[in-house]
C-alpha cells in the first residue's frame, strides 16, 4: 500500500490514453502480472513475440515477452520479475497507472507445428514466456508435457494456467519444497531415461538452465529451442546490441529471434554480454532503493505526526 | 517588418573584399568536456556582415546546388535588410527544417562549393546564415506555422519520423492533406535524435521543429512499428497514399573475430544509448553505457557518424579517442568542419588502417585490436583510391571500447512484411527517380531506405520530391 503511494511521486507519468494498466497482481514474491491496454498489439501478437517498454520518461527500454492477450478487451499480459531498477519500478505500478511507452509486437513468432510429444520447460519467470508457446503447441495438437521450476515453492508460477494446456505438468523445486525435488533438467532427464519418446523441447529460463537443457537433449538429438534474453535498445534491428552467436554466425536476437536452436547457441557469449552493465545496474538499483527507503521513512514520519494530532 | 536596421548594400567590388566570417564556437579544451553545442552561432552584426558578402548572382548556382533549392540570395538579401522574419519565411518555402540543415548539411559539397566566390575567395557562409535565421525566428517570434491550403480530404501515412518523413509531412500538410507520421521509437526525429549528438544538433531544436509541424496539424504516432504493429497494407485501408522514409537502420559489422566482445559497439547502439537514451547523464537516466572515463576508444570509419562517435567518447571522458580509417584523410566522407573540430579537440587519426581482429580477456571484455596497415591502390567504383593491405604490416593497439561506424544496410522490416514492394539486392526500396513512386500503387519512398546511408538534406530533398508526386497522384485519383 505504501509502495503504491510512493510510486506516484517517483514515477512521473505523462498520461496519455494509451498503455493503461487495467489489472496488476503479484503471482509470486517479486513476480507481478500486468494486463495493459494495447488493442493493436493484442490484435497482432502471436506466441513468442515481445514488447519494448519504458516505465517513465527517463527510463530504460526493456524487452518483455507477451504472455497472453485478449482481443475482446484489447489487452496484453506481461509478467515481470523485479530484478533491476526498471523491473522493480514497473512492479510498483498498479491498475489505473500507465506505462510511458509500449511498442510491439516485436520479434519472430514461435514456430508452431505438431511435433508429437513436446516438452515445455519454464524456469522461474521463464514460465511466463513458455506459457503462450505451450498453449499454441497444445492447440496445434501436440501432447504437451510441462516442467515448471523454481528455487522454492512460491517461485513456481502459472501452474494452473499450464495445466489447462498441458497433458502432464511437473512442478520442480531446487529445495524440494514442492513437486519434484531437483532442477528442471533432472526431471527432463528422468522422462527421457524412462523411455518417454520426446520429439521437441522448448526451454525458457535463466541462461545456465537453458544451456543445461541443451546438453541434456543433445546426445538424444531432440530438437530443442530456447528463447534468448539479450540486452536490447530499440528492438527493431537498428542497434545490434542484442547480437548473439548461433551456429558460429552473428544474429540479432530482436529481429532474427528471440527463439533459436539450443544446440547452436553460444551460451557463454550470451552470458558474458548480458553482464556488460552489471556495475551500472547495481549502482542504479542501489540509488533507487535508497530513494524508496527515504520516501518510506518520510511517509512514515508524516503518518506518525498525523496520528499524534 | 524589420527587426534590425538595414546594413549598407555595398557595391559588388566592395563585397568580395570582405573576408568570410568565422562562426563563434566554444573553446576546444572546454567543449570536449561538455555536451553543449560546439558552434554558438552568428550575432546579428556578424550575420549582416557575412550577408553583405553575397554578390546576388542573377542566376545563382547555390540554389541549384541545394538539394531542396532554397532561394539563397533572396533570404540573404533580407538578412542585409534586417528583416529576419521574412528571411525565415523565404527559407521555409523550400526547407521544413532550416535550423537542422544549417547545422548538419555538408554545405561545402552543395551550395557553398558552387558559390561564385569559391574560386577566388571563400564562399559565402550560407549554412551559418541559414542557421542564424532559423535560430532567430525560433528564439524571437517562435517558429511560424506554414500557410495551409484548402483541405483536400485525403489522408497520407508517413512511415518514419526522420528527415525524409518530416520534410514530406511538412509539404503535404501545407498542401492541405491529413498527415500522420508513424515512428517506431518513442521520440520523433529519427537520426536527428538517436544519431546526431547534442553538441552538434541540440535535441531542443529538433523538438521545436517537430512541435511546429504538430501545430500545423501533422499527427504523430510514436511507438508504432509499421510491419509489426500494423502492416503497410493494413495502413493503406485507412490512408490514400503512403511515404516510406525508414532510413538505413541495420548496422554493418565487419565480420572479423571478436566483434561479440563487450566493449564493441555499432555506432548506432553507441550513439542511441548516449543521445536518445541520454546515457551520458546516468544519474538522471536509466540507460547505461560502458564506463568510458579514462578509457581508450577507437572508432572505425571516416564518416560523420564516426566523428560523432569519437567526439562523444571524448566528452564521456576518454583519455584517448581515435579514428581508425582504411583510406587517407583526403577520402574521408565526413564534413570538413567536423574533421577540423575533432582535430581541435584532440582526436587521434590513424589513416590507412583497418582492424582485422578484436582481442578480449577471459570475461569477454575488449582489450585490444589488431590493425592491418593499408596503402592506396587503383581508384574503385566510388572513384576514390582503393585501400590495399600491406602484407605483414600489422599492429596491436590496446583499446577498451571499439565503435564500428562503417555504414548501415536497410532495415528489412517493411519490405519483409510487404510482399509486393520491390527492393534491390541490398534491400533498398526501388523507386522511380523522378516521382519516388515504388512498385506498389500509392506508395512512395525516399531517403536512406532508397539510397543507402547518405545525408540529412538528401533525405529531405527526397521527401519533398515525394510530397509533390503524392500530390499529383492524389489529384489524379480524385477523378475516379
Amino acid at each position: 500500500m505504501i509502495f503504491s503511494s510512493i510510486n506516484n511521486n517517483f514515477v512521473k507519468l505523462t498520461i496519455t490514453n494509451m498503455n493503461k494498466i487495467v489489472e496488476a497482481h503479484f503471482l509470486a514474491p517479486n513476480v507481478k502480472l500486468f494486463q495493459i491496454d494495447a488493442p493493436k498489439i493484442a490484435q497482432k501478437r502471436r506466441a513468442g513475440q515481445f514488447v519494448m517498454l519504458r516505465v517513465n520518461e527517463t527510463g530504460e527500454r526493456i524487452p518483455l515477452t507477451i504472455a497472453d492477450s485478449n482481443t475482446n478487451d484489447g489487452t496484453i499480459t506481461i509478467i515481470v520479475q523485479g530484478v533491476g531498477k526498471t523491473t522493480k519500478m514497473l512492479n510498483l505500478l498498479n491498475s489505473g497507472d500507465y506505462v510511458h511507452d509500449l511498442v510491439g509486437p516485436l520479434g519472430k513468432p514461435s514456430h508452431i507445428e505438431n511435433y508429437g510429444t513436446s516438452v515445455v520447460i519454464g524456469g522461474g519467470v521463464g514460465t511466463a514466456i513458455a506459457y503462450p508457446i505451450a498453449k499454441a503447441l497444445k492447440e496445434e495438437g501436440n501432447y504437451v508435457i510441462s516442467i515448471i521450476g523454481g528455487r522454492t515453492k512460491e517461485l513456481v508460477i502459472l501452474e494452473d494456467e499450464m495445466k489447462q494446456f498441458s497433458d502432464e505438468v511437473y512442478p520442480t523445486t531446487d529445495d524440494g519444497s514442492y513437486g519434484f525435488h531437483g532442477f528442471v533438467t533432472n526431471k527432463l532427464r528422468e522422462l527421457i531415461e524412462n523411455g518417454k519418446k520426446i520429439d521437441f523441447v522448448l526451454a525458457i529460463g535463466p541462461i545456465p538452465m537453458m544451456s543445461a537443457v541443451a546438453e541434456v537433449t543433445r546426445p538424444y538429438n531432440i530438437k530443442t529451442v530456447v528463447s534468448l534474453n539479450s540486452i536490447m535498445v530499440d528492438g527493431t534491428g537498428m542497434c545490434g546490441g542484442c547480437r548473439a552467436i548461433v551456429g558460429g554466425k552473428t544474429v540479432f536476437v530482436c529481429v532474427d529471434g528471440p527463439e533459436f536452436d539450443a544446440h547452436q547457441v553460444d551460451f557463454k557469449v550470451l552470458d558474458q554480454r548480458n553482464r556488460a552493465y552489471v556495475s551500472q545496474e547495481q549502482k542504479s538499483l542501489h540509488n533507487f532503493e535508497c530513494y524508496l527507503e527515504q520516501m518510506y521513512k518520510r511517509r512514515k514520519s508524516e503518518m506518525e505526526k498525523e496520528l499524534i494530532k | 517588418m524589420r527587426s534590425y536596421p538595414p546594413a549598407e548594400k555595398l557595391p559588388m567590388k566592395e563585397r568580395v573584399k570582405i573576408p568570410r566570417h568565422q562562426i563563434p564556437s566554444q573553446n576546444p579544451n572546454i567543449r570536449k568536456g561538455n555536451f553543449n553545442e560546439v558552434n554558438l552561432g552568428y550575432t546579428i552584426e556578424l550575420a549582416q556582415a557575412e550577408a553583405q558578402r553575397c554578390i546576388m548572382c542573377a542566376n545563382p548556382p547555390c540554389v541549384k546546388g541545394c538539394p531542396v533549392n532554397v532561394k539563397i540570395p533572396q533570404f540573404i538579401d533580407k538578412v542585409i535588410e534586417g528583416n529576419i522574419a521574412e528571411a525565415a519565411r523565404i527559407i521555409k518555402q523550400d526547407n521544413a527544417l532550416p535550423a537542422v540543415c544549417g547545422r548538419v548539411c555538408p554545405q561545402e559539397e552543395q551550395c557553398e562549393i558552387v558559390c561564385v566566390l569559391e574560386k577566388k575567395f571563400k564562399p559565402v557562409a550560407i549554412g551559418h546564415l541559414e542557421r542564424f535565421v532559423a535560430d532567430w525566428e525560433r528564439n524571437n517570434i517562435g517558429i511560424q506555422p506554414p500557410t495551409i491550403n484548402e483541405k483536400r480530404n485525403k489522408r497520407v501515412a508517413i512511415i518514419g519520423g526522420g528527415p525524409a518523413g518530416l520534410s514530406c509531412a511538412g509539404d503535404l500538410i501545407q498542401m492541405g492533406y491529413d498527415v500522420t507520421v508513424f515512428e517506431a521509437l518513442h521520440e520523433i526525429g529519427g537520426v536527428l535524435v538517436y544519431g546526431i549528438p547534442e553538441f552538434r544538433l541540440p535535441k531542443e531544436i529538433v523538438k521545436a521543429e517537430v512541435d511546429a509541424l504538430a501545430k500545423a496539424g501533422v499527427v504523430f504516432e510514436k511507438n508504432f512499428v509499421v510491419g509489426y504493429t500494423q502492416t503497410l497494407d493494413e495502413l493503406l485501408n485507412e490512408y490514400d497514399a503512403a511515404f516510406i522514409g525508414t532510413g538505413a537502420g541495420l548496422p554493418y559489422f565487419m565480420n572479423i573475430p571478436g566483434e561479440e566482445l563487450i566493449g564493441v559497439y555499432s555506432a548506432n547502439e553507441f550513439l542511441t544509448r548516449v543521445n536518445l537514451m541520454r546515457a551520458y547523464d546516468f544519474d538522471h537516466n536509466d540507460t547505461p553505457i560502458i564506463e568510458i572515463k579514462n578509457k581508450v576508444v577507437a572508432v572505425i570509419g571516416g564518416g560523420n557518424t564516426a566523428l560523432d562517435a569519437v567526439r562523444t567518447s571524448l566528452r564521456l571522458g576518454a583519455t584517448r579517442a581515435m579514428i581508425i580509417y582504411r583510406r587517407s584523410e583526403a577520402e574521408m566522407p565526413a564534413r570538413i568542419e567536423e574533421i577540423a573540430h575533432a582535430k581541435e579537440e584532440g582526436v587521434e587519426f590513424h589513416f590507412l588502417s583497418s582492424p582485422i581482429e578484436y582481442i578480449g580477456n577471459e570475461q569477454g571484455w575488449l582489450k585490444s585490436t589488431i590493425i592491418q596497415k593499408m596503402e592506396l591502390g587503383e581508384p574503385d567504383a566510388s572513384g576514390r583510391r582503393k585501400p590495399v593491405p600491406i602484407p605483414g604490416a600489422t599492429e596491436e593497439i590496446p583499446i577498451d571500447v571499439a565503435v564500428i561506424a562503417v555504414g548501415n544496410g536497410s532495415n528489412p522490416i517493411i519490405s519483409k512484411t510487404t510482399p509486393d514492394l520491390r527492393t534491390n539486392k541490398w534491400g533498398n526500396i526501388l523507386v522511380d527517380e523522378e516521382t519516388m513512386a515504388t512498385s506498389k500503387k500509392g506508395v512512395f519512398a525516399g531517403g536512406d531506405i532508397v539510397t543507402g546511408g547518405a545525408t540529412v538534406i538528401l533525405a529531405m530533398g527526397a521527401g519533398r520530391k515525394a510530397a509533390k508526386a503524392i500530390d499529383e497522384y492524389l489529384k489524379n485519383t480524385d477523378n475516379f
